[in-house]
């Protein structure tokens, strides 16, 4: 069986436990969470991961900032990022995908939709 | 040439020999197949030919392939209608699990805002996690959370999202769209998204223990990208009313019961020592 190791990078534990319970139904996932873009960075950087989830309003180090620090890490690049926010502005959206975000989900958000765009950047048929 | 190079030679003269051989093999069994097909087509030309001089026969052959005829179609359209019904329960499925899948999200989002209402009993922690349920999984921009303050009757605001905590205005039980709706235990909700007067919530949640009155969220404006509230949404506001008045009131009867303890503690340290 694949697994595939994902990271959630959100402030709010309220959010973190939906983004697990949706991601758990993913056979193989091996779900990591993170309090903040400091600790999200500490851990993305120390271990593999095949997938981000990353919120964008977070205290120590928001969610762009992990976003443009992750694409400068030569190893890091081609990791997906999903970026899960409560900001539904066309700038907001546009700034995280040119930042390098592969995807811009609004909150509130779906579980479903959450575990459809993860599967699709996993490439999980 | 080398003693090698011979060796290999031969290997290769092997593997076309053993080539030719299948090949000659395989030839023979198709001339066999051939053969049987003729026979086959032979047989069915002379019964042709046979019923064709005999009238008799003839008809019979008629009668008998046009009942197979007959039986053919009869199965044929048995098959469609099997289809078509098997087709329909699979529709019936896909439908069934797409609203499994919407009740199955549903009822996480409601486990997860219960959970995490009664994780704690510190009241600083319980109005941060209604705070989180309110932006995060009912997409509200603009609200506050008022606690009723026994003494003097009124909603007092306690907790907010989108303006300062001081720009909320302070309810007396019974007046306005928050006083009514916690004196009288209903959610109050109109069909808008936004309203610019925070006096004028959208949507008022009344906390309420058994019939004991708590408090309110009020929500005065959503997240632009919310455009309603989905069947989820009223279910969430039931939760909160039931499940976020309970963990308030579980959060201050603790605070109460921590300064009582710390007061007795305090005497009884007076008089041992």
């Amino acid at each position: 069986m694949d697994r595939y190791r994902i990271l959630i990078v959100e402030d709010s534990p309220t959010m973190r436990q939906l983004l697990v319970f949706a991601l758990k139904r993913l056979k193989g996932a091996d779900i990591v969470e993170a309090q903040d873009g400091m600790d999200g960075l500490r851990k993305v950087t120390s271990d593999h991961f095949d997938l981000a989830l990353v919120d964008i309003n977070m205290p120590v180090m928001d969610g762009l900032k992990l976003i443009s620090l992750i694409r400068d890490e030569d190893n890091l690049c081609e990791m997906p990022i999903v970026v899960i926010t409560t900001e539904g502005a066309k700038e907001d959206r546009e700034r995280a995908l040119a930042l390098g975000a592969n995807e811009y989900l609004t909150k509130p958000i779906q579980a479903n939709k959450v575990l459809s765009v993860a599967k699709g950047l996993l490439k999980i048929g | 040439m080398s003693d090698a190079d011979g060796k290999a030679l031969f290997d290769r003269k092997d593997e076309v020999l053993s080539l030719f051989r299948r090949g000659a093999e395989f030839m023979k069994e198709v001339v066999a197949e051939n053969e049987r097909l003729r026979n086959g087509l032979n047989q069915v030309r002379t019964r042709q030919n046979e019923a064709a001089q005999v009238d008799t026969e003839w008809e019979k052959l008629r009668v008998e392939l046009l009942e197979r005829i007959h039986g053919l179609e009869t199965e044929k359209q048995d098959v469609l209608e099997r289809l078509r019904a098997v087709e329909e329960e699979n529709r019936q499925f896909a439908n069934r699990y797409v609203e499994v899948e919407e009740e199955n999200n549903n009822l996480a989002n409601l486990y997860v805002a219960s959970y995490q209402l009664h994780s704690t009993l510190d009241l600083s922690e319980v109005l941060k996690i209604i705070i989180e349920i309110v932006i995060n999984l009912v997409g509200a921009e603009v609200f506050a959370v008022y606690v009723l303050d026994e003494s003097s009757r009124s909603l007092e605001p306690v907790a907010c999202e989108g303006e300062e905590l001081s720009a909320f205005p302070h309810v007396s039980l019974g007046s306005g769209i928050v006083g009514h709706s916690v004196e009288s235990g209903e959610t109050a909700c109109a069909e808008v998204t936004h309203s610019g007067d925070l006096a004028k919530p959208i949507v008022c949640i009344p906390l309420r223990v058994e019939d004991r009155p708590i408090g309110a969220i009020a929500i005065t404006s959503l997240l632009a990208q919310k455009e309603g509230f989905t069947p989820l949404d009223h279910e969430l506001f039931t939760l909160l009313a039931g499940h976020a008045a309970t963990a308030i009131f579980a959060a201050q009867l603790h605070s109460q019961s921590e300064r009582k303890l710390n007061t007795i503690q305090g005497f009884i340290d007076l008089l041992t020592k």
